[in-house]
């Protein structure tokens, strides 16, 4: 494999291997945490956490990993971290975050952009690489998820980040399509979006580009 | 627990408040193992039978070690050591079954052996885990302050019907699905995006049940 530069490495998780619109990892707390920009930031944030630490650990371990049980130790891993963030987040996050991010913050630990990267990425690179990966990966997450969660706020309550985004005035009245915040408008703005990605990917690439694949587990 | 009881559980882990429909759990097999009925039925199959032996398992697991006054342990435990616990226990099943399935029932085993290793990470599997424990609805939780039996029954119980909850799905979206390969959709919006979009009609239907239970 050449060497990619170190920018490269950060950067390509961002677009080219984006978790959510291109690998369609990860599925599960996007549409079911991005009701709101805060709790899909929320999110985000704890995905690319466990990430980078459970990528710098699994590349910290891996000559003494045998590669045989090498899933049983990432998953070790990558359930400890989730374990500390979680009781950060129940110390520290406000408690209707918490109550909103529910079973989804143990759940980080079978989202599969985490044990993908940690397996084919962390165990076969060093750490400076493997930092820079897990925080690209990280942010493409983080970023994919808060543009669902910012849309699906906008639209059906009227509202980004708890702010009322409209002017109000006596003429024109917004009315939040409350149905997009509902489970069905979850996955229907996901499927649009993906859409518009795949559409400006097929325009920029100009090959045919097909959506990617989901994969089989988690 | 009464019929009525055993009858709103089912009801509600499979209308009300549906794995994949509602409750958004188990999307990756939803979409990627979802252009063949009969894959979707196999699939659908070997996640009940898993999450009927992880709910029963985990549910040992929490009621006798992780949770406080156990049978061991007198703290509470489970904040700290569910998530390793349950991911680890469940990974450790899967794999029982398989070789269980593999040695003793190759007839079963050929028919759901391939599906059985994308179960081991499934967030529907580890999901029912922990909506029959530490994060149970009313229903389930009352049911588990009553006795320790009527816990164990009420959270296998759960699990067999959430299972069946996410077969139906599964076999509804694969029969959308078999059409949409034949249909004359938009390049952007082939496979996956459609695919989503034509979950969320169908969530729309389930989200009629919302409020009964």
């Amino acid at each position: 494999m050449a060497q990619r530069s170190l920018i490269k490495e950060f950067t390509k998780g961002i677009l080219e291997l984006n978790a959510v619109f291109v690998l369609a990892l990860g599925l599960c707390p996007t549409l079911a945490v991005s009701t709101g920009l805060k709790n899909a930031a929320a999110m985000g944030l704890a995905v690319i956490v466990v990430l980078v630490c459970s990528n710098t650990i699994i590349s910290l371990l891996r000559r003494f990993i045998p590669a045989e049980v090498r899933i049983p130790c990432c998953i070790v891993v990558i359930a400890s971290f989730v374990t500390m963030i979680e009781i950060v987040f129940k110390a520290y996050m406000p408690p209707e975050i918490n109550a909103a991010l529910g079973i989804f913050i143990p759940l980080i630990v079978v989202n599969c952009i985490i044990m993908y990267r940690a397996e084919s990425f962390a165990y076969k690179n060093g750490v400076v690489r493997s930092i820079l990966d897990g925080l690209g990966v990280g942010a493409g997450f983080a970023l994919s998820i808060c543009v669902v969660g910012a849309v699906r706020e906008a639209l059906g309550a009227g509202t980004i980040w708890g702010y009322c985004w409209m002017p109000v005035s006596s003429s024109f009245e917004y009315v939040p399509a409350s149905i997009l915040i509902q489970a069905p408008g979850a996955f229907v703005v996901l499927g649009l979006m993906m859409a518009g990605f795949n559409w400006l990917k097929g325009r920029r690439g100009g090959a045919s580009s097909r959506p990617g694949a989901a994969g089989p587990e988690g | 627990m009464n019929i009525a009881t055993f009858f709103a559980i089912a009801f509600s882990s499979v209308f009300v408040s549906n794995f994949v429909l509602a409750r958004f759990l188990g999307l990756c097999p939803f979409m990627g193992v979802s252009q063949k009925l009969k894959n979707a039925l196999g699939m659908g199959i070997a996640v009940t039978f898993v999450m009927f032996l992880a709910s029963v398992v985990t549910y040992l697991l929490y009621a006798l070690i992780l949770k406080e006054g156990g049978l061991w342990v007198k703290y509470d435990l489970v904040l700290a050591l569910k998530t390793p616990m349950y991911v680890l226990v469940i990974a450790t099943l899967v794999q029982l079954v398989e070789m269980f399935l593999r040695s003793r029932l190759p007839a079963l085993y050929d028919a759901l052996g391939i599906y059985l290793p994308l179960i081991t990470t499934n967030c529907a599997v580890f999901g029912v885990a922990l909506l029959n424990t530490s994060d149970a609805p009313e229903l389930i939780r009352r049911a588990a302050e009553r006795s320790f039996s009527q816990g164990l029954i009420a959270a296998s119980w759960n699990g067999i019907w959430s299972g069946l909850g996410f077969t139906l799905a599964m076999l509804l979206m694969s029969g959308v699905r078999e059409r949409l390969a034949q249909a004359d959709v938009p390049r952007p919006l082939k496979g996956i995006p459609i695919a989503f979009i034509c979950a969320g009609l169908m969530a729309m239907a389930f989200l009629g049940f919302t409020g009964m239970i």
